[in-house]
């Protein structure tokens, strides 16, 4: 569809002209290809340290007993009902005096710090749900802590690992509020923040819009319609009740 | 004999009392990223808002004490809080109570065992995977009151011209209407508590002579108030931080009639540059949730069935 015809009166459901160059042109307007590299560059070390920190910890509070434990894991329960904007703020001063604005850092380094209390509650409970017996025979053969972790546990909890990937995925993906606040150089926009760049102050064409929007949309959908029986699972395995 | 299976009692207790150790430290280890975290990310930043909502901060600037005088300022003489607050609970009941409804529904129809329900929960799931950004744009061009779909459609039935988001009193109705749109998340919840009711009270039901209504009114309804109970609360707390949809389609506008919460927040921290201010509003945010959560807690104990019980 091209402008003209998105604004005939009254609309059409099937436009005339089906015009895949809207895709070319929403290319040569916005830089998508550097936007979706920049969201690669937040997502991927993203994952990586939520899945790798978020395992850890949901198996220190899982299976090992240490001094303090209950205050700690009631300290992770309570920040997931605090609102993000009480830290927002100062969150964003100390990224500010650490000369970090237009970095990936605020939007990278938060995640190896335990990668979100949703997912170490979420791997706790699966973890608290493995027989007591199966790391205590591994014990006996003199493995250590780390290698029953790796080895016994993780490939246990497989199914939970990959709902946390999509749904961080998904979340960092769509993320439109951390780099509104941290990236203002458009060189370093996610493709979340560049879309909005199409929007313009008199006028906005909505049908580049529309294909972006499409393009952003497609990579979710995707993983979603071929990871959703995990999904599912992990959701309905989980015990979310009241 | 005595001394030797003293001997072999503190052997196993100095053994176990080691074990006990290198358990703590491995605990402390496989734990130690989380606790950072918190301290760096929750508990500091925490600490550090409550004493900057006491203060006339402004970036860049030095912290100046003012007390009290950010939340006396709030409550007596700033008319955007009290418009912010009325304009983020409107939305927040308006948009739980319907799309619970929504997800209800949806969720039962789900669990009816439709052919092809994969691309059914891929439909109905889609608008909850597609970003903010993205969906709102969506919308700006369906709630377009010259070009969008939604007035082509109603002109078919002789109803006049909506201005929809850019009127004053019909803005946030649209986007509680636009907020229904991603029930899907919700729906499947629902439909992971409707898996768990036992078939066996419903095969009573039958027996009983009960029809399909009897079986959603007496059993499923009631045996899934746990679940319709945790979707009330993370939506409740979801939609009274909502701020993308105020950000992209609305700006706050008309006339502060979208100015939500979470985004008067942000207006005046980060563009009219009052962090101390802000800081003050956040926390009254988060004081706001925490009673409404609390209360709407207390008052699951009436409603709320769970099975176990």
């Amino acid at each position: 569809m091209d402008n003209y015809e998105l604004f005939r009166f009254p609309p059409k459901l099937f436009p005339n002209q089906f015009l895949w160059q809207n895709y070319i042109d929403v290319f040569k307007a916005v830089h998508f290809p550097l936007y979706f590299k920049n969201t690669m560059m937040i997502v991927i070390p993203v994952l990586a340290g939520t899945l790798i920190t978020s395992s850890l910890g949901g198996y220190g509070f899982a299976r090992l007993r240490f001094p303090l434990k209950k205050m700690w894991f009631v300290l992770v329960m309570s920040s997931l009902m605090l609102p993000p904007a009480v830290t927002l703020i100062p969150r964003y001063i100390l990224w500010s005096k650490l000369g970090a604005i237009n970095t990936f850092y605020p939007l990278t380094v938060p995640a190896w710090f335990g990668g979100g209390a949703f997912n170490i509650f979420l791997i706790r409970q699966f973890f608290l749900g493995i027989s007591k017996e199966l790391d205590e025979s591994a014990m006996m053969d003199g493995a250590g802590y780390f290698q029953i972790f790796v080895r016994i546990m993780l490939p246990l909890i497989y199914p939970v690992l990959v709902v946390i990937t999509f749904f961080t995925f998904i979340n960092e993906w769509n993320d439109f509020l951390q780099p509104l606040l941290y990236l203002n150089q458009d060189t370093k926009f996610t493709l979340a923040l560049g879309l909005i760049t199409l929007r313009g102050e008199f006028n906005t064409q909505y049908n580049l819009l529309m294909a972006g929007a499409a393009l952003m949309t497609l990579p979710a959908i995707i993983i979603f319609f071929f990871g959703q029986r995990y999904f599912v699972e992990g959701i309905s395995t989980t015990g979310i009740k009241g | 004999m005595e001394t030797v299976r003293e001997y072999a009692i503190t052997r196993k207790s100095a053994a176990r009392s080691k074990r006990v150790r290198s358990e703590a430290v491995a605990g402390y280890l496989f734990t130690l990223p989380v606790i950072l975290g918190l301290l760096l990310w929750t508990i500091g930043p925490m600490m550090a808002s409550l004493v900057i909502s006491f203060t006339n901060w402004q970036v860049f600037d030095v912290l100046r004490w003012v007390g009290i005088r950010n939340y006396d300022k709030i409550f007596t003489s700033d008319l955007f809080f009290y418009k912010s607050i009325l304009v983020t609970l409107y939305y927040a009941f308006g948009s739980v109570v319907t799309t619970s409804i929504a997800s209800i529904l949806l969720g039962t129809l789900m669990n009816l065992g439709l052919k092809r329900i994969a691309i059914l929960r891929t439909i109905l799931y889609m608008p909850t995977i597609v970003p903010a950004v993205a969906s709102s744009f969506l919308w700006i061009w369906l709630f377009n009151p010259d070009f969008g779909l939604l007035n082509t459609v109603l002109s078919v039935f002789g109803i006049p011209k909506q201005q929809w988001i850019f009127d004053e009193s019909s803005a946030v109705p649209s986007l509680i209407f636009m907020h229904l749109w991603s029930s899907g998340s919700g729906a499947l919840i629902i439909l992971a508590g409707l898996k768990d009711v036992p078939k066996h009270l419903y095969e009573a039901v039958e027996i009983d002579g009960g029809n399909w209504l009897h079986k959603f009114f007496f059993v499923s309804l009631p045996m899934i108030t746990p679940v319709i109970f945790f979707n009330l609360i993370m939506g409740f707390i979801g939609s009274l931080q909502a701020f993308t949809q105020a950000y992209v389609m609305t700006s706050g506008g008309p006339n502060n009639a979208t100015l939500f919460y979470a985004y008067f927040i942000y207006r005046e921290a980060f563009v009219n540059n009052n962090f101390g201010y802000a800081c003050a509003l956040a926390w009254i945010l988060f004081w706001i949730i925490a009673v409404l959560t609390a209360f709407i807690f207390k008052s699951s104990k009436g409603w709320v069935f769970y099975g176990g019980k």
